[in-house]
């Protein structure tokens, strides 16, 4: 498999305060990437890099062409959403065609798709803010994927759903990354999820961020959380990053 | 229903208040003879107080200052709220002229207009203009980033970014200032018109029924202004449901 997206020696100062430290890795055609760091340690800066939406030293390629600002080829799902919320749910999904200059007809049969990949059908003329928490996530991931991106960057698109949704939820996200068979790079600051979801995990330490290790997960899917091989593999990276959870 | 009752207790309230402390129809007249004079003029029974007549003036007036207003305000808006510098740079000559009152613009619109339609649609403008201004500015300087940022990642750019994202999510704000500047500028229409500009108008029917002493005259007058600025008001609260109809549940209106 070929690499999608190869960050090299990559640095990020805030004014004085370093950030990220020399960061590297890959993400290879079809794989789901995770990064997993203590809160505050640049993860979502990296992301946006990632975005284009900052800039930074060193290399950030997209099959190999420099990243320097923002487009379709690398769509991000927010932390918070960020839907817009004087459109409906089909406008929010249908936003990434729209801009592209897409005949209507072609927005409208592949918005329909996307809706009923992601289950929202029913839920088209809906405004964000009468649609519950996991239904806004599903509309953040519908926008995102509608784009058809080279790599989908998800910044900790679960943290604010409640526990059980949040398991469903990243179910789901399994189901649709196997659907249509999108290569992705997720930001995530539970161990859990990170194994849950990941192919591999990329570890950051504590601010300003390295690369700890990379952790491959041979687990086969479905992934039983409570398998012995999955609780092993919890405790052991647990214990890689204990120093740097804990500091913070 | 309640709109009803509340208008008869006043009306009933203001008849009792004239018989019992006024009672002298050259100081107030009450509104069982205003309303009949209200009637009568709207239909025409007056050659020189014709209501409607006065009323298209007075709209005329309005649309005017509040149209330049409104193209000037919006423009120099959405720049100074989308370019920082800009907007630090006009700061304190805006903060210098926004407390003066449009009224005391009114020797000084006469000097430049002479005693035209002008006059009294610069006095109207200048109402209108400042709060159409702010609000514009207010808005689109506090458009969340991160609506602007989702939109780049998902393709969009520069064009769409501001077409699609900075004048929707500005839109709330923008149509307080429009609201805000309707109302100032009506009430300007009236102060414009009593300095004579024109020989119609609403404010200007009113200086002259004073000269007559027909107070039943002067307050159909003032009532016929009440009831345009409430059309108004109404006009452009309706224009706010159809454009920010997804606000609808997401505030306590």
């Amino acid at each position: 498999m070929s690499d999608v997206l190869v960050v090299k020696n990559l640095y990020k100062r805030f004014g004085e305060v370093l950030v990220l430290d020399g960061i590297s890795f890959n993400v290879k055609e079809g794989e789901f990437v995770s990064i997993l760091g203590p809160s505050g340690c640049g993860k979502t800066t990296l992301l946006r890099i990632i975005a284009g939406l900052e800039d930074y030293e060193g290399e950030v390629l997209l099959e190999n062409k420099l990243v320097n600002s923002p487009g379709q080829d690398r769509v991000m799902v927010f932390q918070d959403y960020a839907l817009f919320p004087w459109k409906t749910v089909f406008e929010n999904i249908s936003f990434g065609l729209e801009v592209k200059k897409f005949p209507k007809k072609v927005i409208k049969e592949r918005t329909e798709k996307i809706l009923k990949l992601v289950g929202l059908q029913g839920f088209e003329n809906f405004y964000p803010h009468e649609i519950s928490g996991g239904m806004k996530q599903r509309v953040a991931l519908a926008r995102a994927i509608i784009c058809e991106p080279r790599i989908l960057l998800m910044d900790e698109p679960l943290s604010a759903l409640d526990a059980q949704t949040r398991n469903y939820m990243q179910e789901e996200l399994i189901r649709i990354w196997k659907e249509i068979n999108c290569t992705i790079l997720y930001v995530t600051h539970s161990i859990e999820e990170a194994i849950f979801l990941s192919d591999r995990i990329v570890v950051l330490t504590k601010r300003p961020a390295k690369v700890k290790k990379i952790v491959n997960v041979n687990l086969e899917r479905p992934r039983d959380r409570f398998s012995n091989e999955f609780v092993r593999l919890k405790a052991e990276i647990h214990k890689d990053v204990k120093d740097e959870f804990e500091l913070v | 229903m309640k709109f009803l009752t509340s208008l008869a207790v006043f009306f009933i309230s203001w008849e009792v208040f004239y018989h019992l402390l006024i009672n002298d129809p050259f100081l107030l007249s009450p509104p069982s003879k205003v309303i009949p004079t209200f009637l009568q003029l709207l239909l025409g029974k007056d050659e020189l107080f014709f209501i409607p007549l006065d009323t298209l003036h007075s709209l005329y007036h309005y649309a005017y200052g509040f149209l330049v207003a409104l193209s000037t305000g919006l423009s120099l808006g959405l720049v100074a709220g989308l370019y920082r510098s800009f907007r630090d740079f006009i700061h304190p000559t805006i903060e210098l002229l926004r407390p003066i009152p449009p009224i005391a613009w009114i020797p000084i619109s006469i000097m430049l207009f002479k005693l035209t339609h002008s006059a009294a649609a610069f006095i109207i403008f200048i109402g209108a203009f400042f709060p159409i201004l702010i609000n514009t500015i207010h808005g689109v300087s506090s458009v969340e980033r991160k609506y602007i940022e989702a939109a780049k990642t998902l393709g969009a750019k520069t064009r769409d970014v501001f077409f699609k994202v900075v004048i929707p999510a500005s839109l709330p704000s923008i149509f307080t200032g429009i609201r805000i500047a309707s109302g100032v500028a009506w009430m300007c229409v009236v102060a414009a018109e009593l300095f004579g500009v024109s020989q119609f108008g609403l404010g200007y029917k009113i200086q002259l029924a004073r000269y007559y002493h027909s107070m039943d005259v002067l307050i159909a007058y003032m009532l016929a202004i009440g009831i345009v600025g409430l059309t108004l008001d109404h006009f452009y609260r309706s224009l706010e449901k159809k454009f920010l109809k997804w606000r609808r549940g997401l505030t306590i209106e």
